[in-house]
């Protein structure tokens, strides 16, 4: 479970000690590997699709504000309503008072990772609504007070063991002695419990995979059919959205789908994928009678307009979080944020500040999975590296090794002294290693004697031996 | 200032950095050969990537509609009563060559189980099919019940995502409340990753091509 | 052949081979491994001596001026060669892919940095794609997986290459493990700052190697393969490290990374 109070290392270390973690953790990322490579081989033109939507992504931020106020317009135009919130608090406060407005007691909700950003549930149960989330994973997160994860797939951290305990004691009403074992019955108890409530909320709130200017559309995608219930059921529907979210035209979206579900999970495409624009029609047999979108800045506008601007091209497929090998070790919630992996390092020192969380950009090897892998090309490890040249810059931020680096620079840059001290370095080195290969520990270099053992230098330096054997060529 | 202003304001400052290096959206969309063929190539592949989704289809020209999905909730054991949207193209099948079947038109509800729409298209690049709300499908009608029985014209099968959007504009333009491309029924992989089938939305689909 | 350079009659190529400091510091073998390699490509080596590193420790530590600094002595170093070749994928990628863009804005340097990058090359790509070669000629009997270090990979494309070479090296069975492709866990200093997540990623990528049965595991990067070779010990796990230089120039005879004499 998430404790601020305690530091990225500690949780870390808490992670790496888990082993119903590192099971689910390895059958992510392995089943994901192997998943990928199936679809690469059912779709050769991926690469091409990747180049467009990032082509479509860059064109959209270029235009940020002129496709959301064409949005905007095209929405009212349908009988919607758009609502512009700079942070988060502005966001909570105008989806609760649209909740009040409609009388609401329920609101169910499907998958949004924004609402998580923002913290709404907790906010609607403060106005005395109460927040029920239909997609399975986040359901299940809702009933064990935890947050997601993982972008995509909430609650991949958990084994079915604790989904049953879960589900045990919060569904009091059915019979104690019912067997929870397999993911079927717990599969069908989530359906009967979760239908009633779509059957009887007041309110539906979803997040949106995109916003459409041309048409004032949202794109929504799940593969439960649970957002299809949350905006047709009830009769009032809001959207909370990230206004980073905005794509020009329907034909950009289709370009988004083409790989939003490919990179998230390896299908083709997910088994729902809608376009909502507004509320129902006078005539309409069915939907809700009013429809709210709710923008949401809460930084991403400063974003854009600064270095890291690259990241607000994420489509929130996860990826980058099912393939990085640090996220493999640890885990989302390790990282203490709502953003977790190889965009989480990135989006929330971006939009939170670095104060917040300066490890997140420093526990990286910099493997370059990341970038590899997204769909819209996001330099994730240039981002990362920049957003460490300014905590090398902030005294107020604590870099490990700071100053060891700063040495090894200063001595790289002198090659006469350089030489000397490396003499000196590598005896001393091959005096504690005698012919035993490796050295077991180093106290002033605890942080790799600590896991591993440190091979013994051969003796001598490449560049001296090379010279002092005459093989330099005369000039 | 209001919120819209300053959100605006603060993004036209960003937005034009960004304008220098991005080039224009207007060119085409990129689509995979998937999305493309002959109309009897795109009509075998839609057949193909529904299938793989796991869907289920089933073919007939339109006057045996009834009988067809007669027999298949037969085989299905899925009862005999389903609920129609009540479109007049499904309305006007010959239901009664189908006599076990108990047909009730309108909006479907909790106790519907089997629901029976018409689809608007088919997108061949991954077997997927474009359905709509409007004054007479509900919604619901693609998502609530059990079992989704979606009725499509083979000469509604198109390439790409695209292609069948402008079905549904057609020349107006105007979209719908909302529309769906539904490819296989709803699923999860929720519990320790275990692909898991209907979830929340319907645990079956059947799309039954109707051939001229 | 003794190794003695014949001075060059002007169209032969004279490569300025970038040891890497640890290359320099921990294994000189591997630097004369690469001499040799390209000595036998037609050839002719020179080993600077006021090369030190590669400026990458600072660069990943986001110190863009000390970074700059070094990519300038660098620049200053290597520039008269014809080739710049590393037996190192993320030192070929600093001088390759990041002086460029580290010294982008100086107009002083920037054309000299973008030359330097346009002749910098790892060893092994260096010796298949410009030299030509197709075989080392050697022999080495053992069975070896190879694992791909990441900035080789994914910043130079390195991947065909050692592999190629490889299959030719007489004795030599070459077995893939299924996640070649994924970080060791050493990423410069992360391994240090960052220990206990980078060891479970070492252990993932040993686990891996056991699971194929080699006994070596071979590398273009030492920083990748003392990574392997430490955490391998010191779970008292029997896996020989080796850079691939030593095994495609034959001399991978003296003790493996980490092995007592």
């Amino acid at each position: 479970m998430n404790s601020a109070a305690r530091g990225f290392p500690e949780r870390a270390a808490a992670a790496l000690a888990d082993p119903v973690l590192g099971a689910a953790l390895d059958k992510l990322q392995g089943e994901f590997r192997r998943d990928r490579g199936a679809m690469l081989s059912r779709m050769p033109e991926f690469e091409a699709l990747r180049d467009r939507a990032m082509t479509v992504r860059n064109y959209a931020l270029a235009d940020m504000d002129g496709l959301l106020e064409q949005f905007e317009r095209n929405v009212i135009a349908t009988g919607g309503t758009v609502h512009w919130c700079r942070d988060a608090e502005e966001a909570r406060a105008t989806v609760t008072r649209l909740c009040r407005e409609a009388d609401a007691k329920t609101a169910v909700k499907s998958k949004s990772m924004l609402s998580e950003e923002i913290a709404l549930n907790d906010a609607l149960v403060d106005a005395g609504i109460e927040p029920v989330e239909t997609d399975l994973g986040e359901y299940i997160l809702q009933l064990r007070r935890e947050t997601p994860s993982h972008i995509v797939m909430p609650a991949i951290h958990l084994n079915a063991g604790q989904i049953g305990d879960a589900f045990r004691k919060s569904h009091s009403d059915r019979d104690s002695g019912r067997d929870l074992s397999n993911a079927d019955a717990l599969l069908a108890e989530a359906r009967a419990t979760l239908r009633r409530r779509f059957l009887d909320a007041d309110v539906g709130i979803t997040g949106a995979n995109a916003l459409i200017a041309e048409t004032g559309s949202i794109l929504l995608v799940t593969n439960e059919g649970n957002a299809d219930l949350v905006h047709t059921l009830p009769k009032t529907h809001i959207a909370v959205v990230g206004i980073e979210k905005v794509l020009p035209t329907l034909s950009d979206a289709m370009a988004v789908v083409r790989v939003l579900a490919r990179s998230a999970t390896a299908q083709e495409i997910t088994s729902y994928t809608t376009l909502v624009s507004g509320p129902a029609r006078t005539d309409e047999a069915d939907g809700p009678r009013a429809f709210h979108v709710v923008l949401v800045d809460n930084g991403r506008s400063k974003m854009l307009a600064g270095p890291y601007a690259d990241a607000l091209r994420c489509i929130r497929c996860g990826a980058c979080q099912s393939l990085c090998p640090v996220y493999g070790a640890i885990g989302g919630h390790a990282y203490d944020a709502v953003y977790a992996g190889p965009i989480g390092a990135v989006l929330t020192p971006a939009l939170g500040g670095l104060e917040r969380a300066p490890h997140l950009p420093q526990a990286s090897s910099f493997c370059g999975q990341c970038e590899d892998v997204c769909p819209v090309r996001v330099p994730l490890p240039a981002l990362m590296r920049r957003l460490r040249e300014d905590s090398f810059r902030r005294p107020d931020i604590a870099v490990a090794g700071r100053r060891l680096t700063r040495f090894w620079s200063w001595a790289a840059r002198r090659p006469a002294l350089y030489r000397p001290g490396l003499r000196l370095g590598l005896a001393m080195l091959r005096l504690l290693g005698a012919h035993r290969g490796a050295i077991r520990s180093l106290p002033f270099i605890s942080g790799w004697t600590g896991a591993r053992d440190f091979p013994v230098p051969e003796g001598g330096s490449f560049v001296e031996k090379w010279h002092a054997s005459g093989r330099e060529p005369k000039r | 200032m209001s919120a819209r202003d300053d959100i605006l304001a603060a993004l036209r400052v960003g937005a034009a950095n960004r304008r220098a290096s991005a080039s224009a959206s207007t060119s085409d969309p990129v689509l995979p050969a998937r999305a493309t063929g002959a109309a009897i190539a795109l009509r075998d592949r839609f057949v193909e990537m529904a299938l793989f989704a796991g869907a289920s289809v089933g073919s007939a020209v339109a006057a045996g509609i009834p009988a067809a999905i007669s027999a298949y909730l037969s085989k299905e054991r899925l009862g005999d009563r389903v609920v129609l949207a009540p479109e007049p193209a499904l309305v006007s099948l010959p239901w009664r060559s189908a006599p076990r079947l108990e047909v009730r038109t309108g909006v479907p509800g909790p106790e519907d189980r089997v629901s029976v729409t018409a689809a608007i298209a088919g997108a061949a690049e991954t077997g997927s099919l474009l359905v709509s709300s409007g004054s007479r499908t509900a919604n619901a009608a693609h998502v609530l019940c059990e079992t989704h029985i979606a009725v499509l014209p083979a000469g509604d099968i198109v390439g790409g995502y695209e292609a069948a959007l402008s079905r549904l504009r057609g020349d107006g333009g105007a979209m719908p409340r909302a529309a769906t491309f539904i490819t296989g029924p709803s699923r999860t992989a929720d519990i320790e990753k275990t692909p898991q089938i209907g979830v929340h939305g319907p645990k079956r689909l059947h799309i039954l091509l109707v051939n001229e | 052949m003794d190794g003695t350079q014949e001075p060059d009659n002007g169209d032969v190529p004279r490569v300025g081979l970038f040891a890497t400091c640890l290359v320099d510091a921990m294994r000189p073998s591997v630097g004369f491994a690469a001499a040799k390699l390209l000595q036998d490509a037609g050839c002719i080596v020179s080993v600077p001596k006021a090369q030190t590193c590669c400026g990458q420790p600072a660069w990943n530590a986001g110190d863009r001026a000390d970074a700059a600094a070094i990519a300038r002595q660098v620049v200053d170093t290597f520039g008269a060669f014809d080739y710049t070749v590393a037996p190192s994928g993320s030192c070929a990628a600093m001088l390759r892919i990041h002086y460029p863009a580290l010294l982008a804005d100086d107009p002083v340097w920037k054309g000299r940095a973008d030359a330097l990058a346009a002749k910098s090359w790892e060893l092994v790509s260096f010796l298949t794609d410009i030299c030509g070669v197709k075989s080392t000629g050697v022999n080495h009997d053992g069975v070896a997986t190879y694992h791909d270090s990441c900035s080789g990979l994914r910043e130079l494309g390195i991947a065909g290459q050692p592999r190629t070479l490889l299959a030719k090296v007489d004795g030599l069975t070459l077995r893939e493990h299924d996640t070649a492709d994924v970080c060791c866990g050493f990423g410069g200093t992360f391994c240090v700052k960052y220990t206990d997540i980078a060891a479970a990623m070492t252990d993932k990528k040993i686990d891996a190697i056991a699971a194929t049965g080699a006994q070596t595991v071979l590398a273009g990067d030492l920083g990748c393969l003392m990574a392997i070779a430490g955490r391998a010990r010191r779970r008292g796990i029997a896996l020989r490290s080796r850079h691939v230089a030593e095994v495609l120039a034959g001399m991978a005879d003296r003790p493996a990374i980490g092995e007592g004499e």
